[in-house]
């Protein structure tokens, strides 16, 4: 059998708090870097809504959010049992 | 500044192929058109009678075919005569080049992920599914295309087959049903064709009769095209995890290269395509089975190649094609990462599984790298091909299929790059925790496509060396990479935060229903309801009729039977008289 059930001794990677946190720090960081970055860099435009300082990050953040909303509203209307189809 | 009409395959450039290693000086009579090759293969492995012959088979197959390949190049050959038939088995650009190359790429890795198994059934597709792929790309006539079309689907379904589960035999089924369907599609476009200009050659096409979008409808349901997509998701995760990574790689890539062959530019591609990298999102997020999530993601990867077609300029097919090309990479390193998570611990569904990082750090580490791919963060392979489709999106002036560009890339980092080692790896512990080694092959296979990931997102000078048209395009400027840089780490956040509030969707037991709804319930319902009726009408006509004669005969038997008034014995007497006054009435009416 390949497969075990859960044991407790052993500590892994992302169970150290530490290691979690600087993770999520560097993480963060570089996130909010590229939103400073376009502040100071003038990027090359094509289109007049890129003007906008952050208009990536904002745009990234808005479709998620929504994506995620209206998948909820999806569910309620297209979840169906596991073996919906196994008649 | 659009192309819109004229011949592709005029367009396409015929500037030397930028390849390190140009085999073109072989040239030598033992060439045989890339298929063959492999059909060879398959049919040899059949007959060889053990197993470690049967993987060298497997391994020699593909080398063989891309020494071949390398020194075939560009060019028309082998227009075979059957009777009064003509099938052109090579006709060769770069267009058709660039698939050819990334087949037998992808037949490779496949075959190394596939060493552990000793399915016969599975190793003879994992060399004639190439095959057909190979056929249909260097296809020079429609008639060629639709013989290759149909042996795709048929050599393909073996694959779905082979899991042997409660619900592969249906799921093929279906799967095989609606290949061969478009198959047909095509043969009729085919022949209608044919018989309007006297020649099934296969270039560009464009829509205007019936027989174009008989055609394209064909294309359209292997690309997956809106309401036509659900083979993908529906066959797709029920194929073994071998299975599931050959399937990904082949099909679909196909059709984008016979669209890009004859319909660039065809405007209506523009809007389907972006239906298709919009709408497959919001059902991956809810999907539970991490395998479908995929088959979802590749139907929204492949509207993104849609959309590039359908924009039909330079930059936009080389978009189109070379995001193709890096599909293959990534979705095939993602799909080989879920197969062996499936392999290892008999579970694909993400509220099944959690935590194996624990155990499969390598597994974990190669997914994320398809991940990042995927997503096409700066320096994996979807960065340097994607933004070449979004790019000529802004420049032809299509400021809104741009913005649901922007949003399905958001969608897909979320889905594909954060969601599927998300669940899979990391989420909640699921105690998971497995002992035995990931088998060579598949982790060589694994690392194989992870390094053509990032050796094709880190320097595209390969790659971009072998785009069939004309391109002038730097992947690497400050601001793409920060854009992109921005749009996925604040997607990241939005999916952290979303996580936090609990307003994520968790991951349940559950089947979504789709479009396929209608053939899988809806279409079965009808006919049963309908046959309810046939039947009801059937009873009604058949009582009906039958208390009709019922009655009919009781009258004739009341009129004419042994007590009927008709079958009296009538005396003489009266007769006479009778016959008497009918002939009075006879003369006065002729007098009168």
């Amino acid at each position: 059998m390949s497969v075990t059930n859960k044991e407790s001794e052993k500590k892994y990677l992302l169970d150290r708090p530490r290691f979690a946190r600087g993770l999520l720090v560097l993480f963060l960081l570089v996130a909010f870097g590229t939103l400073g970055l376009d502040l100071f860099i003038e990027r090359h435009v094509e289109h007049p809504f890129e003007r906008l300082v952050g208009f990536y990050g904002i745009w990234g953040f808005v479709s998620c959010v929504v994506l995620v909303l209206a998948a909820r509203k999806l569910r309620n209307l297209v979840m169906r049992d596991e073996d919906h189809y196994d008649d | 500044m659009t192309i819109r009409t004229g011949d592709i395959s005029a367009m396409v450039t015929d500037m030397p192929l930028g390849l390190p290693l140009d085999l073109s000086v072989i040239g030598a009579p033992w060439n045989l058109p890339p298929s063959m090759i492999f059909f060879a293969g398959a049919i040899l492995l059949l007959l060889a009678p053990r197993g470690w012959i049967r993987t060298l088979i497997l391994l020699v197959t593909p080398a063989i075919g891309a020494i071949n390949i390398l020194s075939l190049g560009a060019g028309d050959m082998w227009d075979v005569q059957i009777g009064n038939l003509e099938l052109a088995l090579y006709h060769a650009d770069r267009l058709s080049l660039l698939f050819g190359y990334i087949f037998h790429v992808a037949a490779f890795f496949a075959v190394i992920y596939g060493l552990h198994v000793k399915d016969k059934v599975q190793q003879f597709a994992s060399l004639a599914y190439p095959g057909a792929a190979l056929g249909a790309v260097f296809a020079g006539d429609l008639l060629t295309l639709f013989i290759f079309w149909e042996l795709l689907a048929l050599t393909s379904v073996l694959l779905i087959w082979a899991r042997r589960s409660d619900r592969s035999p249906g799921a093929g089924m279906r799967y095989l049903a609606i290949n061969v369907v478009s198959g047909l599609l095509l043969l009729s476009g085919a022949l209608i064709m044919k018989s309007q200009t006297g020649s099934f050659e296969f270039g560009f096409i464009g829509l205007g009769g019936l027989a174009s979008w008989l055609i394209f409808l064909s294309f359209g349901i292997k690309c997956a095209f809106p309401l036509l997509h659900n083979w993908v998701t529906d066959g797709y995760p029920e194929a073994t995890p071998l299975g599931t990574v050959l399937l990904s790689a082949f099909t679909t890539k196909v059709a984008v290269y016979a669209l890009a062959r004859a319909y660039p530019g065809a405007e209506i591609l523009i809007w389907i395509g972006a239906l298709m990298t919009f709408f497959p999102i919001f059902f991956a997020v809810i999907e539970n089975d991490l395998r479908r999530v995929l088959a979802y993601s590749m139907i929204n990867q492949i509207g993104f190649m849609v959309i590039g077609i359908g924009i039909g300029t330079n930059l936009a097919l080389n978009g189109a094609v070379s995001h193709a090309f890096n599909d293959i990479l990534f979705k095939g390193l993602l799909m080989m990462s879920m197969g062996v998570v499936l392999h290892m611990t008999g579970k694909i569904k993400g509220s099944e599984l959690g935590g194996l990082y624990k155990t499969m750090p390598v597994t974990t580490i190669l997914c994320i790298v398809g991940a990042a791919s995927i997503s096409a963060f700066p320096l994996f392979a979807g960065f340097v091909s994607k933004s070449m489709i979004v790019l000529a999106a802004i420049e032809e002036g299509y400021t809104f299929v741009w913005m649901v560009m922007l949003f399905a890339s958001a969608g897909v980092f979320h889905h594909a790059g954060i969601k599927i080692p998300y669940f899979a790896f990391f989420a909640h512990d699921s105690g998971i925790r497995v002992r035995k080694p990931v088998p060579a092959g598949m982790m060589l296979a694994m690392i194989m496509a992870a390094g053509a990931c990032i050796y094709v997102g880190s320097s595209p000078g390969l790659l971009y060396s072998l785009l069939p048209w004309e391109l002038h395009y730097e992947a690497y400027t400050l601001t793409h990479v920060i854009t992109q840089t921005q749009i996925l780490f604040l997607s990241a956040i939005a999916f952290g935060w979303l996580m936090m509030v609990g307003l994520y969707p968790p991951e349940l037991k559950s089947t979504n229903l789709d479009a396929d709804w209608v053939y899988r319930a809806a279409g079965p319902r009808l006919v049963r309801w309908l046959s309810g009726q046939i039947g009801y009408v059937n009873e009604a006509v058949r009582t009906g009729t039958r208390d009709q004669l019922n009655a009919m005969m009781e009258f004739l038997n009341e009129q004419a039977g042994p007590q009927g008034v008709l079958s009296r014995a009538w005396p003489v007497g009266s007769s006479a008289v009778w016959v008497l006054l009918m002939l009075v009435a006879v003369i006065a009416f002729i007098l009168i």
